[in-house]
């Protein structure tokens, strides 16, 4: 028995890494038997020594991180920034939700790739038009999971804060908010994966820098090693994101039991 | 073993919590459909004791607790609290700390210590300072059993039955009037329910304060309470009064003594002879 559930702890420690490496086997026998559309991309050791000999210490490529890195945080940032307060007046206010709600359900379906002409022609440069889509691509999903989180708030609760004699503000800062904080976390967890969604696509149509132009640059020049080498790093970014964000999440609920 | 008695400066000695209520109607008009959820609703209880109400879902007995905690208003009639009058037609409903509610799915704050969620009353009304406030709840939990060891776990860590605990402190560090307790063990298995029937029971022994607990077990009812109140459906009504004299403190030999058994048969004959009347009438209630 005991060993039974030895081997299931180590089995599970090694399925990921080991799913990992499946992955790139595959991709070198998909290569290397010539399996049709794999004809023109390199191995995975061939693109893994360009990124070495070409990538790995050139300054230009660690540039594309950062500024697709700065990108999404900032655009995030706003998000939240902006987001979130307008959640709870959503949650709270019915006039203003009843004025209000109406716009932002007509603008929420929009995706936020379709706001890239508006934007260009709206902001002054480049890099803030970025920024405005990627904060676009965060900022409805960031609001919809406040408003909700505010209008699933338990009736007890607040029956409960009043019944004891908080104020109103009491009852805002330390019963609402409190309560709110799941769906921000939720808000932010969906949040940061549509914003690099949107910043690499951003980047291919309207930028001459980031990770996403590099992997566009990678297939205009036929150099489909640059591609993959871009993908893979976009891959990785948005892992570091994720778990940041699930790091951050973690610290916002300590009385949430995780994973 | 009994737990040392209340200092006094801490609990009223004075027995407060009579509650009076007098002629109480309710009714919801949802889309102009008059749903009478409550009529003619008059009961009055002693100061300490402890009354229990049985009723089926929707016999309005929720309904009834609202308007005591004042959570809802009332379309007539009067509730007195110690001669003060607590809920009219013409007052807006006004929660209060002499009146806290346990309710039936839990409402701990999740995001709140077990301390943090006993103490919360003093705090926010801002009675003592918090350092205070967190001496008397440590002290509290410390003489309930010896919660005092929990209270740095955040609720989720917690059984039903210990956050069901908990949150009774939570009303009783206020001191309250009255205890109101909305089916608190309705989720619970029959062992932990009895181990919380005793604790629940050792909290009355020690703090004699008025009870209004809300049931539909009618055997729960009779082993904790003085008085049963037997409640029937739409309108929501007040059938039948049962005076329990069982002595206290009880236990679980209490279940068993010849008395209980004659107190359950003659209340389960009552509740039958009601549902058969209403049955013949042709109300869905109680049957």
């Amino acid at each position: 028995m005991k060993s039974i559930l030895l081997n299931k702890g180590i089995a599970a420690r090694w399925r990921g890494p080991l799913s990992v490496i499946a992955f790139f086997g595959l991709w070198h026998l998909a290569v290397v038997t010539g399996l049709s559309g794999f004809a023109e991309l390199p191995t995975p050791v061939q693109t893994l020594k360009t990124f070495v000999v070409e990538y790995a210490g050139d300054s230009v490529y660690w540039d594309s991180w950062v500024v697709s890195f700065q990108r999404v945080l900032i655009g995030f940032a706003i998000a939240q920034i902006l987001g979130i307060p307008l959640g709870l007046v959503f949650g709270t206010s019915a006039r203003f939700r009843n004025l209000f709600f109406p716009v932002f359900e007509l603008l929420r379906p929009i995706p936020p790739l379709a706001w890239v002409p508006i934007s260009i022609l709206f902001w002054p440069t480049n890099e803030s038009s970025i920024i405005f889509i990627t904060f676009v691509g965060a900022f409805f999903v960031i609001v919809i999971n406040v408003y909700d989180g505010v209008r699933n708030i338990k009736n007890e609760h607040m029956w409960l804060a009043q019944s004891l004699g908080a104020s109103r503000m009491s009852i805002f800062k330390r019963i609402m908010l409190p309560s709110v904080i799941p769906s921000i976390a939720v808000g932010m967890t969906l949040g940061i994966a549509i914003t690099w969604n949107v910043v690499i696509a951003a980047e291919m149509i309207a930028s001459d820098s980031g990770l996403g132009r590099m992997t566009w640059e990678g297939y205009v020049s036929s150099t489909p090693e640059v591609v993959l080498i871009g993908m893979i790093s976009i891959g990785l970014a948005g892992y570091l994101s994720s778990i940041t964000v699930e790091w951050i999440e973690r610290r916002m609920m300590p009385w949430v039991e995780h994973r | 073993m009994p737990a040392p008695p209340v200092p006094v400066e801490q609990m009223d000695t004075t027995r407060l919590g009579y509650l009076s209520v007098r002629n109480v109607e309710k009714v919801y008009d949802p889309g102009g459909v008059n749903v009478h959820a409550l009529e003619k609703c008059s009961l009055e209880i002693p100061a300490g004791d402890f009354i229990a109400v049985v009723g089926p879902s929707g016999c309005g007995k929720s309904t009834l607790l609202n308007i005591l905690a004042g959570f809802d208003t009332l379309t007539r009639g009067e509730v007195f609290l110690d001669n003060e009058l607590l809920a009219a037609t013409d007052k807006s409903p006004t929660p209060g700390s002499d009146r806290v509610v346990v309710f039936q799915n839990g409402a701990l704050f999740p995001w709140k210590t077990v301390l943090q969620n006993v103490v919360y009353g003093l705090v926010v009304q801002n009675r003592m300072s918090e350092s205070e406030a967190n001496e008397r709840g440590m002290d509290l939990l410390a003489r309930t059993g010896n919660l005092d060891r929990i209270a740095q776990a955040f609720p989720n860590q917690l059984s039903s039955g210990m956050q069901r605990r908990v949150e009774i402190l939570r009303a009783l560090i206020n001191n309250p009037r009255i205890l109101l307790l909305d089916e608190p063990f309705r989720a619970m298995d029959t062992v932990s329910k009895t181990t919380m029937h005793q604790h629940l029971l050792d909290i009355y022994d020690q703090y004699h304060k008025t009870v209004f607990f809300i049931t539909h077990d009618l055997e729960e009812a009779i082993f904790l309470a003085d008085t049963v109140v037997v409640m029937t459906t739409r309108p929501g009504t007040i059938k039948l009064r049962l005076e329990v004299d069982l002595p206290r403190p009880r236990n679980r030999d209490t279940i068993t003594s010849q008395h209980f058994l004659e107190l359950k048969q003659q209340a389960v004959t009552a509740v039958h002879e009601e549902a058969k009347k209403a049955f013949e009438r042709g109300e869905r209630e109680l049957a």
